[in-house]
């Protein structure tokens, strides 16, 4: 209980500003179409109302509160509205149906795990590479930082129009974005834990006379532990964003990001808040497996 | 003096390093001259700064001196290094924390390409010396202080090399657990005949387990006395209160106060 108690608070506060944000968010568009439905709303005059400020209209019409937490097209969806929303796309649909998220979650899933994975690899190879080679430590690692500090929403549509020029489509292309952004910081934590162990490790096996490779397989690999789970965590949270972002100038509205996107164009608050929470779930998942492993891992290790 | 030092295996003469450092040299060695005969105990005691560690890692070979002449077994320092001549206990246990006490004794053995069977006869036999046979299948986590430097020493001691190196080894120990270990590693040294070098800043530890005590005095670091101690091999703890053993103390100190009177 100790453990749920402050995730609790916080959740309980977020809907709390939630649901208060609710009629203030859509007084607007709901005093507009009870307007038209009859009711007689203050200020009458639609331009009135238009520059009147929402705090003003929500005072004014305490009577249209509840009727903004159940529009049709809300600008800020309440959280049940959301809910409900969720449970039609998720559990009533059959998972092969367009109208899954769960289809839809599946096309960027495989797309962030197959990018998670050549992330990961790219990663781990390039910091062998920085932590046995000086030249790759002065060449590659600034190359790497200023890889991260281009907006990968300027770089991905240059991706997949390049790929699809060569005719690499689907999934190839969403997952090299989404490696994109996942080796970096693999590539950071497994330098930083391949180096490590201290001067007097080092020392150890050279008094041993250890070759290189034995030093990398017996300490520097091992000692990196603790740091690759942990990169690995923010690894795969990126990987996901990658993939959504990536299917955003992907076209067909497939994936979680295609959701999004047709949410925006159709004015689908719903929707998009729908394949938000979806994301931010599956990205919890994920974090939460390579929590498993890790705690496994480092247990069989004898390290936690 | 001890019927058994007849080959010399160390022998360091007018040895010379110098550490380029951005604003100044430190000349942490300056003519040091030894020679360590089989089967010798030999401490280096001194302040800090006076180069007793660097002179052990340039035995062990971790250090290159700038000058002079330092054979180990008749090679050069890095010669022997590379034939595994010597097993090295540092300060502090630096035991694998993802080994078993007994994985990580292996892991020296297993870097040397022993087989698995000699391994674990080994891994049995070492434990035994160190008294943690019961203990193999532990991590280090799960050992005192006192236990994991044993655990150490017994890496060190579980492939042939007829050298012991230790630097410092029970410095980061209390004194009732330091006196049982240096009590365990006489016993020890009887028992393997190696020859030992061992840096220390305690006097009566110095003059406990040597047979040959080098005072060193530091700025620059070099070697103001060399005692060979009358004490017998078989020394029981309350050898401290002997005369003798006063005696000598007492020598080791003049020679660290005849050092630092330079500064």
């Amino acid at each position: 209980m100790s453990r749920f108690a402050p995730v609790l608070t916080i959740v309980v506060a977020i809907f709390a500003f939630w649901y208060a944000a609710v009629p203030f968010m859509n007084v607007k568009e709901t005093l507009t179409s009870l307007e038209r439905a009859g009711a007689v709303v203050t200020p009458s005059n639609a331009v009135e109302r238009r520059d009147a400020s929402h705090i003003a209209l929500v005072m004014k019409n305490s009577f249209a509160i509840s009727a903004t937490y159940a529009q049709d097209r809300p600008r800020l969806p309440a959280p049940h509205q959301v809910a409900q929303d969720l449970w039609k796309t998720v559990v009533m649909k059959k998972v092969t149906s367009k109208r899954s998220l769960v289809y839809h979650g599946w096309i960027t899933l495989s797309a962030t795990l197959l990018g998670f994975a050549i992330g990961t690899g790219a990663g781990i190879l390039l910091a062998v590479g920085i932590v046995h080679s000086r030249a790759m430590d002065m060449s590659v690692m600034p190359w790497a930082i200023a890889s991260q500090t281009i907006p990968i929403l300027a770089i991905a549509p240059m991706i997949i129009v390049v790929l699809n020029s060569i005719g690499v489509q689907g999934l190839i292309p969403k997952a090299i974005i989404s490696a994109y952004l996942s080796f970096f910081p693999v590539v950071v934590g497994m330098v930083k834990g391949l180096r490590a162990p201290d001067a007097m490790q080092m020392d150890l096996l050279r008094t041993y006379s250890a070759s290189q490779g034995q030093g990398f397989w017996k300490l520097r690999l091992p000692a990196s532990m603790p740091y690759l789970f942990a990169s690995l965590k923010i690894g795969v949270a990126a990987a996901l964003v990658g993939a959504i972002v990536a299917e955003l100038p992907a076209g067909g509205a497939r994936g979680l990001g295609g959701r999004m996107l047709t949410g925006s164009y159709y004015g689908q608050m719903v929707q998009i808040w729908s394949a938000l929470v979806f994301a931010a779930v599956l990205a919890a998942a994920l974090v939460l497996l390579i929590g498993l492993v890790q705690r496994r891992t480092l247990k069989r290790m004898g390290l936690a | 003096m001890a019927p058994t030092a007849t080959k010399t295996v160390i022998s360091a003469e007018a040895l010379d390093l110098t550490f380029q450092t951005p604003d100044a040299p430190v000349h942490a060695l300056k003519d040091v001259s030894l020679n360590i005969q089989q089967g010798d105990f030999v401490s280096f005691i001194g302040p800090s700064g006076c180069g007793k560690t660097t002179f052990l890692r340039c035995i062990a070979g971790l250090e290159t001196p700038t000058g002079g002449k330092l054979t180990v077994n008749g090679m050069t320092a890095d010669e022997a290094r590379r034939a595994r001549a010597y097993g090295y206990v540092f300060q502090a246990a630096g035991l694998y924390p993802w080994r078993t006490i007994s994985g990580n004794i292996k892991l020296p053995l297993e870097i040397m390409g022993y087989s698995k069977s000699d391994q674990n006869e080994r891994v049995a036999r070492v434990l035994d010396l160190v008294e943690l046979s019961d203990f193999g299948a532990k991590f280090p986590w799960q050992l005192s202080g006192g236990m994991q430097q044993r655990a150490s020493i017994a890496r060190a001691l579980a492939f042939d090399a007829d050298i012991l190196l230790m630097d410092e080894p029970f410095g980061a120990l209390d004194e009732i657990v330091r006196d049982h270990l240096n009590e365990q590693l006489l016993a020890l040294w009887a028992r393997t005949n190696k020859t030992i070098g061992f840096v220390t800043h305690s006097i009566p530890e110095a003059v406990y387990l040597s047979t040959k005590i080098v005072v060193m005095s530091p700025r620059p670091g070099r070697i103001t006395d060399v005692i060979e101690s009358p004490l017998p091999k078989e020394r029981p703890l309350d050898i401290r209160d002997s005369p003798e053993f006063i005696d000598i103390a007492h020598r080791v100190r003049e020679g660290l106060r005849a050092g630092h009177s330079n500064d």
